[in-house]
């Protein structure tokens, strides 16, 4: 269950990455290299950031979900 | 973890909010220039912090109602998450106006009630607090909570629309049109309010467990 929903997040930022990447091809006659990253003022860099910072926290909220659903289950028990 | 569905939109709300948020396109403006996408991340903020307040409000008269104690902890788990947005909300904004208005706090209408309306949360948690005996504290953070919202809705829709502001939407005009959002920008500022407000449940319902269980085992000790 776990894997299952990180996998289709992982699919769902990668495919908005891809989405909205595409405006950026068709501008220059410079050879356009495979690095993103470092194209439109290197906004990416940014986006990859804060993507961290939010995996992060959203890892560490499922991770205090999961001991207080714990906790629950022993007290009743 | 209980009910996962409306977590898993949260995330998948909040991951499109970023990724879209900084690189779909916006319209171009003088001086606000790309700082205009903050309004996914700063406005957000206050729209939750007021629906967070709003859910203590409620819980506030149903605790007054029926007197469970389990109507009070969720009355302040919802406090104590809206004023955490609206710390947030306050330093994204102060930041914000900084690079566009010039100064960090400019004695804007808005942010002066805003400031109020915060110190009125503050003292409400003061106030609990202070308090040992749980009824008592209990029926008191109730009452003062239904004042602080009662005095939250003038202060915040109703005052700074009265004179004029740097603020969109104030100093006479209606509230949405004037922030300039476009349909492109609706596209993701309407979902980002949905993920920030579902964040802020996730977090308040996390609490609220929390103090079940403490409840739980002060009760059996």
């Amino acid at each position: 269950m776990k894997l299952k929903t990180s996998l289709l997040f992982s699919l769902l930022s990668i495919i908005m990455l891809l989405l909205t990447h595409t405006n950026s091809w068709a501008q220059q006659d410079v050879p356009e290299m495979a690095d993103a990253m470092r194209s439109n003022g290197k906004i990416f860099v940014v986006v990859l950031v804060l993507a961290t910072i939010f995996a992060g926290i959203i890892i560490y909220l499922i991770r205090l979900d999961k001991k207080i659903t714990n906790l629950e289950k022993n007290n009743i028990r | 973890m209980r009910q996962t569905w409306w977590k898993i939109i949260c995330v998948a709300l909040l991951t499109y909010t970023i990724i879209g948020g900084i690189l779909l396109p916006v319209p171009a403006r003088f001086i606000i220039n790309e700082s205009i996408r903050n309004l996914y991340f700063h406005v957000p903020m206050w729209f939750g912090m007021i629906l967070l307040f709003t859910i203590s409000f409620v819980y506030a008269i149903k605790y007054l109602r029926s007197g469970d104690i389990k109507d009070d902890f969720k009355s302040v788990a919802f406090i104590k998450v809206g004023v955490l947005f609206s710390i947030l909300g306050m330093l994204t904004g102060m930041e914000w106006a900084n690079y566009t208005w010039g100064e960090a706090w400019s004695n804007d209408p808005k942010q002066l009630a805003t400031a109020v309306c915060m110190l009125m949360y503050f003292a409400y948690l003061i106030l609990r607090g202070g308090m040992k005996d749980e009824e008592k504290r209990a029926k008191l953070a109730a009452v003062y909570n239904i004042f602080s919202f009662a005095l939250m809705v003038p202060l915040l829709f109703i005052l700074p629309r009265m004179v004029d502001s740097l603020h969109p939407g104030n100093g006479g005009n209606p509230g949405f049109n004037a922030y300039d959002l476009d349909s492109q920008m609706r596209l993701i500022f309407y979902p980002a309010v949905i993920g920030w407000f579902l964040l802020g449940l996730w977090m308040a319902t996390l609490r609220v467990r929390i103090y079940y269980l403490q409840h739980q085992y002060e009760n059996e000790a």
